[in-house]
């Protein structure tokens, strides 16, 4: 892909997060900053690539390195997420 | 042209059309997962969206790429996974802040590793151009690697500071703004010269400074902001850690990486803006650190002692039977007492007595935003009953109870009045307008992070309740039955 359409993807991307990040109930902050945590660790896709593409034994071992590092973050991310969500409950009416 | 998707799939080496089309998606669920966040009723559905999307990214990066370290990356994966199962099993609501900084410190590693990789195997991630990276990946990459060791560097230093292994007072070292805006401008002259020179021999040195100085100055940047800040700081690395994923995903042309990193860096960010309005201050001046550090609190005259009231659990419960409308304040006291059981116990027995509870939460309570919020749900207080600052303060002039249970500068009413207070212009709650203040503290002796005395301790109406919050709320629960 070229360079403007990366940008134009990100900026419209930016905007995007700013109104859905806006609509996100403030009693629900906490669950938002471990969820994106989590989400942000598809870096993981950079690191898989690293640890699966043969050329450079080094760049396959940090390659690996990352994908453990990330998967701490997507599954610990994921399931504290999922963890907190369920504890926020109302009373049946 | 009807078939060459399906043609592509065949031939995963010339990346097929399916490919960016699956990140694509992978993004929308990120974007679906924030989304579902807007209430808690739609938040579980939200997260499993962004497993979904999670799934997919790595599916697709799986099957369009040389396979043949599958045991190795599987492996990896069983590792990462395990450790990253049992830490959010174990760990203690309480603890979340420290959690969150940590975990943001793995992204940042994370997209330095990547980085690093990216600049010995280019071809691997399709960077090369003329069997060379072109500068502007090499601007990209550089970038990467910056902000990914900023992210892992500050976040340390700010987990050691949540987790009581680093002192939370911030650490002033002289002419550090000098230092720090210099070293910021050497990584960007640094990744200039990086993305301007060729060959192996001559980009190695200023990729490897760039990683070092950032490095440091992620410690750096980190180090002089109090514990007060942290709910600032935790958001600004929380962006960071997407500004990050973004930069990464700018080097491999991942529209996966790139709508979640713009999606988190703007989450980040509006937290951050949050977090300061609240507390009135700027961006720059929380970056700028110092906030609560002995040499600007302390004014050399000797603070007098003012009469205040002082009362016992069984005083607070006489009153809080008689009261018909009670709202409850808590701060970060009461995350450290782990009071917040003991504070659900009481409200039940006060609505069965037919008092209407409601719990006021600001949004600065505590070290990470929403942290009261997930403490008091982690208890079963319905959400319906927890409100936020500009929706219940109209509310305290009909109170019969203001109950403040470990904050302090949220109520203090010097940030209305006295404009040469440090909270000056910070909203806080009226709980002046109670009947009656209960107000829970340890002893007279501390006065908040932001270190300014608090005129509610000595109202008229004010009760101190001086103790252990958990110990003297279950004292009260005990006294009411």
């Amino acid at each position: 892909m070229d360079f403007i359409s990366i940008l134009s993807i990100f900026v419209l991307a930016c905007f995007v997060g700013y109104y859905v990040v806006w609509s996100v109930t403030p009693a629900l902050h906490t669950p938002l900053m471990a969820v994106t945590n989590a989400i942000s660790s598809v870096i993981i896709v950079g690191a898989l690539i690293a640890a699966a593409e043969a050329g450079s034994p080094t760049a396959k071992y940090l390659g690996l390195a990352g994908v453990v590092l990330a998967s701490i973050n997507i599954f610990g991310g994921f399931a504290v997420t999922e963890r907190m969500l369920a504890m926020y409950k109302k009373k049946e009416k | 042209m009807t078939f060459s998707v399906l043609a592509g799939a065949a031939d995963a080496a010339a990346t097929p059309a399916w490919v960016p089309l699956a990140y694509l998606v992978s993004g929308v669920f990120f974007i679906l997962a924030l989304r579902g966040l807007s209430s808690p009723a739609t938040s579980r559905a939200g997260n499993r969206n962004g497993i979904i999307g999670m799934l997919i990214a790595v599916a697709t990066t799986l099957v369009t790429h040389d396979i043949a370290n599958i045991v190795e990356i599987g492996i990896a994966i069983a590792i990462g996974g395990l450790i990253g199962f049992t830490i959010a099993r174990r760990i203690a609501m309480t603890a979340m802040p420290e959690l969150v900084a940590g975990f943001h410190s793995l992204v940042g590693l994370a997209a330095v590793l990547v980085g690093w990789a990216a600049y010995l195997n280019p071809g691997a991630f399709g960077l090369l151009v003329d069997g060379a990276i072109s500068p502007v990946s090499k601007v990209e990459m550089g970038l990467g690697i910056a902000i990914g060791a900023i992210t892992f560097s500050g976040s340390v230093i700010a987990f050691a500071k949540l987790s009581g292994k680093m002192s939370g007072s911030p650490i002033l070292l002289p002419g550090r703004h000098i230092i720090n805006l210099g070293t910021l401008a050497a990584i960007i002259v640094l990744t200039g010269l990086f993305a301007a020179a060729t060959g192996p021999a001559a980009t190695l040195p200023f990729i490897v400074a760039v990683t070092v100085l950032a490095f440091a100055i992620g410690s750096l940047l980190i180090i002089p902001i109090g514990g007060a800040d942290m709910p600032v700081v935790v958001s600004m690395l929380n962006s960071y850690s997407g500004w990050a994923a973004a930069a990464m995903g700018f080097t491999l042309g991942n529209t996966a990486m790139i709508i979640t990193g713009a999606l988190v860096g703007s989450s980040g960010a509006i937290l951050s803006y949050i977090m300061c309005r609240a507390m009135n201050r700027s961006f720059i001046s929380v970056i700028a650190g110092g906030f609560g550090a002995d040499d600007s609190g302390g004014s050399g005259e000797p603070r007098e002692q003012r009469p205040y009231k002082q009362g016992s659990a069984e005083d607070a419960a006489y009153m809080l039977e008689q009261a018909e409308k009670v709202i409850i304040i808590p701060g970060y006291g009461m995350a450290v007492a782990q009071a917040q059981h003991a504070l659900r116990e009481m409200s039940d027995v006060l609505e069965e007595n037919g008092t209407e509870v409601k719990f006021a939460i600001h949004p600065v309570a505590g070290r990470m935003p929403g942290h009261m919020n997930v403490l008091l749900a982690e208890a079963s207080v319905d959400y319906d009953k927890v409100f936020e600052l500009e929706d219940i303060n109209s509310e305290f002039a009909q109170a019969d109870v203001a109950f403040i249970i470990g904050a302090n500068d949220v109520v203090n009413p010097a940030a209305k009045t006295d404009k040469s207070s440090p909270i000056y212009g910070m909203p806080v709650f009226d709980v002046d307008k109670a009947k009656q203040v209960f107000f829970i503290k340890r002893s007279m002796g501390g006065v908040g992070y932001a270190g300014v005395d608090n005129d509610v301790f000595y109202m008229d109406q004010t009760v101190m309740l001086l103790s252990d919050a958990k110990k003297m709320v279950e004292e009260i629960v005990k006294a009411l039955d």
